[in-house]
């Protein structure tokens, strides 16, 4: 039976109590990408700038659990300045660690067309592997990622 | 009569335990639990009795519309209505709203037109009326939300001018605010709008009589009062459900169907197309045959006293850490208490009860509207019936505690 020390680890609480990146960018030119969850009511703002290959600035606002807040606030403190194609990879690799269905169906992609990278870490991050086993939880962790991704899809266009 | 301190025996599933602890089940507003009598009553249905209804001429067909019939009965009588006739089977309240908006409303409703709603009502009585809307163009008002969690009826003739439908919950599934029906009502009446009071919360915990209410529709749903699900009721007066035309269409709903057309059959068949869910409604029949042996006044009684426990319980352990969303006047509110709790989110605090076994739902409680007023994303939400004790409630303040330690800044 999972407990709360599986869900509630130490470095999801100190993202949580000390949010990275708070805020929000100017909109525009910063691109302003708002994620709801239905179910619970939580909101997320993510704003972040792009230099054309990487996200020069993020930061993130709204209101939420303290699962989706750290996610949010983990999240922003790994995508600072790295590149979009980057953080496209470190997000699928997050996601298929947020759900089993989506690992497999990762997996069969990653044969394919060898994304994303098995053996990404994902530092801090994996101190979140433990919501899965909550799976009411997960669309919480996710809310940001899913937020950013429609963000990336948007400029890339 | 008070109701027996053991009453939890006779709920099979409140003996479970959670996570290895005795199941403290405080989700009523969401769904409440089965006694044995709903759970055997449906059992020997399917073991003894199975058979469509209105149909065969063989006893076990006139055993089961006849079972099915006195449910209806019972229930008519549950609410005081002048006839059997006018309880119409659903899926669930939100079914019984949408028969109303597609029925009446289709009928009644057009662009010069309004409706009046308020601020603390559930989805299922604000989107069906949208969705209408978008097609005929009425207007939708709300009476907005005043002090103490309740309703502010300052400019209620104001906001009655030119409406024809009146459309308010009697209790609150979030701030367990007790509406005055029946003075909404007389108003709505003087006004010349028909009046249909939500009984979701209602029904379960007070005892209901709607020629007293004096209303004209009223929604409530099976599960919420120790019935099963994917049963629900639309109570109207008779003279309305006679002018309606029928919702669904299909078998049982009709008296003759030609090439050229159909007669709809009588009230309340008109508005029961197909076989209905006869378990579920003889489940429902056996549910307020429950609650009448308890006595509503009992439950009523019951719930006042545990929900001034609560009060002060939580008061006494967590002082102004704590706040409780609605009426802080007992005798206007019903056992729904919806905690701010420190800065913990409402589901970081499920979360963390969960462990002890305590359910409370978290979230916004299918009342949006109501939780931007309120200026919250959700709340968690602890809820009171019959079988519980005064010992959840203990259990509740002291897991909240551990709560408050987790997340504290």
């Amino acid at each position: 039976m999972p407990g709360l020390e599986d869900l509630y680890r130490e470095i999801i609480l100190d993202h949580y109590r000390n949010p990275r990146n708070q805020g929000e960018l100017e909109a525009p030119p910063a691109h302003r990408i708002e994620g709801f969850n239905p179910l619970c009511g939580d909101e997320v703002v993510v704003t972040f700038t792009t230099d054309g290959t990487s996200i020069t600035d993020v930061k993130i606002a709204g209101h939420g659990c303290s699962i989706s807040q750290a996610s949010a606030s983990m999240m922003s403190a790994a995508v600072l300045g790295k590149s979009t194609t980057e953080i496209r990879k470190i997000t699928q690799t997050f996601k298929a660690m947020m759900s089993i269905h989506e690992g497999e169906m990762a997996e069969e992609s990653n044969e394919k067309t060898s994304l994303p990278q098995p053996d990404l870490s994902l530092g801090d991050l994996e101190a979140l592997r433990g919501v899965v086993k909550f799976p009411v939880r997960i669309k919480c962790a996710t809310l940001p990622w899913n937020a950013l991704l429609s963000g990336l899809d948007e400029v890339s266009q | 009569m008070t109701i027996p301190s053991n009453i939890k025996e006779q709920f099979p599933l409140l003996s479970r335990t959670v996570h290895g602890k005795p199941i403290v089940y405080l989700d009523s507003a969401a769904s409440s639990q089965k006694p044995d009598a709903v759970l055997s009553a449906m059992d020997t249905y399917y073991k003894q009795v199975n058979a469509n209804v209105h149909r065969g001429a063989y006893a076990i067909a006139a055993e089961a519309t006849e079972q099915m019939e006195t449910a209806r009965s019972d229930i008519a009588r549950f609410i005081n209505a002048d006839s059997a006739n006018e309880i119409i089977f659903t899926k669930n309240a939100t079914e019984a709203f949408n028969l109303v908006a597609r029925s009446w409303g289709v009928r009644n409703l057009g662009e010069d037109d309004a409706i009046l709603i308020t601020d603390m009502e559930h989805h299922a009585n604000i989107v069906p009326w949208q969705i209408l809307a978008e097609d005929r163009g009425f207007e939708i008002r709300w009476i907005p939300l005043g002090e103490d969690g309740t309703l502010d009826l300052t400019d209620l003739d104001e906001l009655l001018k030119g409406v024809k439908l009146c459309s308010v919950t009697a209790m609150s599934n979030v701030l367990g605010t007790l509406n005055p029906i029946r003075k909404i009502s007389d108003a709505a009446h003087a006004a010349g709008a028909l009046m249909l009071m939500d009984g979701s919360q209602y029904v379960p915990h007070l005892p209901t009589d709607v020629a007293d209410l004096d209303v004209d529709f009223m929604c409530f749903t099976g599960h919420k009062m120790c019935g099963p699900t994917g049963i629900g009721v639309l109570w109207a007066r008779a003279e309305i459900l006679d002018a309606m035309p029928p919702f669904l269409g299909g078998g049982e709903m009709i008296l003759d169907v030609k090439k050229s057309g159909f007669v709809a059959n009588e009230i309340p068949h008109k508005f029961e197309a197909g076989t209905p869910p006869i378990a579920e409604i003889i489940g429902l029949g056996a549910a307020v045959r429950f609650l009448d042996s308890l006595g509503m006044k009992n439950i009523r009684e019951h719930e006042i006293s545990l929900t001034e426990y609560a009060f002060m319980k939580l008061k006494e352990c967590h002082g102004d850490d704590i706040q409780i969303h609605g009426p802080s006047t007992i005798d206007s509110r019903g056992g729904v208490l919806s905690i701010a709790y420190k800065d913990v989110h409402p589901h970081d605090i499920s979360q963390v009860l969960d462990q002890h076994g305590i359910c409370v739902r978290a979230g916004h409680h299918c009342a949006k509207p109501l939780m931007r007023e309120l200026g919250v994303g959700a709340t968690a939400r602890a809820s009171l019936y019959l079988y519980n004790t005064e010992s959840d409630i203990d259990i509740l303040a002291e897991a909240l505690g551990e709560a408050g330690e987790l997340f504290a800044f």
